[in-house]
């Protein structure tokens, strides 16, 4: 049977893994660990450099919309590469019809993030498509940035070690819910509001005050789940979460229940995994907790020494559980 | 309250473990019939708590899995019609029929959609008048009074562009034919959503003819412990019935109001069980007042409701007569990414939850 991508192929789970490695890795010659930015070596400081594609629907949602999220995720995967963010390209891609007045008001929400973040918009590239080519809306931005010294690795885990520390800057699967709740296909309404934010200075924060941080990642599609596997994958280690720290909202939590979710495979648009060493991890917290975009970080967990690269969830129950990589989409159960 | 939290926390159940554990002083051996119970038992690890003594196995619980492929089939026949839109829970998206699945189907550019609700796919039939909205009614006695009530609404509404491809079951007759076949069980977790609908009654005829004891369970950590401590308990006490830990959602009686529309709109048939074959009064048609709202009718051609089962051993697992791990395609050629059968795409196929959670032990 002739292989066509399905929309698992998107879900930044196992079979996006599988895509982008059979796919786009081998072609393009890319070795080494996939990591969110690639490293470009310049002197005077190495320069970050990652591009991502924004496709949300709906267009606003509780807590921002597609412009702002196209910025905060371009800004985040360069703050938790070590970089400083400079600047921004942006290319749309836009349905005939589109209001004129909401294309203004996406893009003044991207240039008030820009300039919280402090970077600049620098080019971009417009294409109008007939009705139907494209889903009303979507955003492709890129970003550079310039990586912090001595933080070249940071992205790969190399630095990572048995028994560090794992914290999160707050509470997992926000966004996931906002957005489908914003999407009216559920008769219900849920004050849970998207927690899209640009991180870089929380990242520079940790990366300038705290000298034991081995490793960042911004948890995005597939959820802090993915996350972790990605990070034993690239570290050759394990590690251990425990449910009952792993700050999850009240609302978020009972949706999840409704619907048949786990919170660990949601996506946040506002949240980083920070790996630390444990003699540094209370420092890393504070830092965190200080800081409006931590003020619920935690630690969640630690790296083991599992060579079999598993992520072992302890549950609230008392038991405990893999946390493996999703297959596909998360479909909700029927009973 | 912490709804969630409270049916979860390690206290609880260290002090339920303790209890069990007192009590547990023979050699106990549990089934659970429902896939919410699968899927509870694996997220929260619950199987390493108990002592070896007590095993917990699953049974025919998930109704994705003991589903023929041929509902499948039908299915993805159906959405090759472009003037059709099949409307599925998410669960059945990425189960394999014998030729594609509706996942496959979807992205080749079949008109699929994925609704929470079969009410749902009454409003897109509302709303797309010149098309025929078919929706996959699956599920026990759980999901059944859903579709029986939208099928109602569609009739009151004068919808008639609305058709329903049914596979429900009714669960007792199956937990029959496990005992009657010599399923080495002293105790059924059963299935709580199921009973909140038909009441707990409908148990009774296991303690009643077959001294084997029933604990009707809900789906947190400390429901389904206690329901093992109750459990543990009759067999200790030789006083096998029919107890009720899920008092917050189930009576005796259930749900009146639900039992009458599912009889109004179904009458039982025996239906292919995967695993099972036929089951004589195993599943539910529409009933004649009822059949022009039948999907079957669509279809132009006969699709044969059972599987051809190959090397994968699903049926063997949803009897509780294998663990996942001793078929030859688990894990290996069969896998989430990859499903060879129905057990291990839903996410209370016994064969997901084992491959999700299952391989720490």
């Amino acid at each position: 049977m002739n292989r066509n991508i399905t929309l698992g192929y998107g879900s930044g789970g196992r079979l996006t893994g599988e895509l982008v490695k059979e796919i786009f890795a081998g072609r393009f010659g890319m070795q080494g660990p996939l990591t969110d930015s690639s490293v470009l070596e310049n002197p005077g400081s190495d320069l970050a450099f990652t591009t991502d594609s924004y496709v949300v629907e709906p267009l606003f949602f509780p807590g921002g919309n597609i412009g702002k999220l196209a910025v905060c995720g371009t800004v985040n995967d360069l703050a938790v590469s070590g970089a400083i963010p400079v600047s921004l390209s942006s290319a749309f891609i836009i349905e005939e019809n589109f209001p004129w007045d909401e294309l203004d008001e996406i893009a003044a929400s991207m240039a008030d993030e820009a300039a919280r973040a402090g970077v600049r918009i620098v080019t971009g590239d417009t294409k109008v498509v007939g009705k139907g080519k494209c889903d009303r809306l979507f955003i492709t931005t890129s970003g550079i940035g310039k990586i912090r010294k001595g933080y070249e690795n940071l992205a790969t885990a190399a630095n990572v070690r048995q028994d560090d520390l794992l914290i999160v800057n707050g509470s997992m699967g926000n966004h996931s819910i906002a957005v489908l709740a914003a999407r009216n296909i559920f008769d219900f309404r849920t004050s849970v509001v998207s927690d899209v934010a640009s991180l870089n200075f929380l990242a520079g924060k940790l990366l300038e005050e705290c000298h034991g941080i081995h490793f960042m990642r911004d948890i995005t599609r597939g959820g802090l789940a993915s996350v972790m596997n990605e990070l034993c994958a690239m570290s050759g280690l394990g590690a251990e979460i425990e449910e009952e720290k792993t700050p999850v909202d009240e609302p978020v939590k009972g949706l999840c229940e409704i619907l048949g979710f786990d919170p660990y495979y949601l996506a946040n648009e506002g949240k980083m995994l920070v790996v630390c060493d444990s003699n540094e991890a209370s420092r890393a917290l504070e830092i965190m907790q200080k800081d409006t975009l931590g003020k619920n970080a935690a630690i969640i967990g630690r790296v083991t020494d599992d060579r079999r690269k598993i992520v072992v969830l302890n549950t609230i129950a008392g038991g405990k559980r893999i946390l493996d990589h999703r297959s596909g989409l998360q479909l909700p159960r029927i009973c | 309250m912490k709804l969630v939290d409270e049916f979860r926390g390690s206290r609880v159940v260290k002090d339920l473990i303790r209890a069990i554990n007192e009590s547990a002083t023979g050699i106990y051996r549990f089934m659970e019939v429902c896939g919410g119970h699968t899927a509870a038992i694996n997220r929260f690890g619950i199987k390493n708590l108990l002592g070896h003594n007590i095993e917990l196995v699953s049974g025919p619980g998930c109704p994705v899995c003991v589903t023929g492929t041929g509902f499948i089939d039908k299915a993805v026949r159906l959405s090759g019609d472009e003037g059709n839109i099949v409307v599925t829970f998410g669960d059945l998206l990425r189960v394999p029929g014998s030729i594609s699945s509706l996942e496959k189907e979807k992205a080749s550019g079949a008109d699929i959609r994925m609704v929470f609700s079969p009410l749902d796919a009454l409003r897109i039939a509302a709303e797309e008048r010149s098309r025929k909205v078919i929706f996959l009614g699956i599920g026990f006695e759980t999901t059944a009074p859903g579709t029986a009530a939208t099928v109602m609404e569609a009739e009151k509404s004068g919808i008639n562009n609305f058709y329903v491809l049914v596979s429900h079951k009714f669960m007792p007759p199956a937990m029959e034919i496990l005992i009657r076949d010599g399923t080495n069980v002293n105790g059924f977790i059963c299935p709580g959503h199921v009973a909140a609908i038909t009441g707990s009654s409908i148990f009774d005829f296991i303690p009643e003819q077959f001294s084997i004891g029933c604990a009707v369970s809900g789906f947190e950590p400390v429901d389904i412990l206690m329901s093992v401590l109750m459990l543990v308990n009759q067999v200790n006490r030789k006083n096998p019935n029919t107890a009720i830990q899920y008092k917050r959602a189930v009576s005796r009686e259930g749900n009146i109001t639900a039992k009458k529309m599912m009889a109004q709109v179904f009458e039982p048939v025996d239906m292919y069980w995967r695993g099972f074959g036929i089951i004589q009064s195993g599943g539910m048609k529409l009933r004649g007042k009822y059949n022009r709202y039948n999907a079957e009718l669509l279809l132009n051609e006969t699709i044969k409701d059972d599987c051809n089962e190959g090397e994968c051993r699903c049926g063997d697992i949803l009897r509780g007569l294998i663990v996942p791990v001793q078929c030859p395609l688990f894990g290996s050629q069969c896998n989430p990414g990859n499903p060879s059968g129905a057990c291990m795409v839903s996410a209370e196929g016994v064969c997901n939850a084992y491959f999700r959670y299952g391989r720490n032990e």
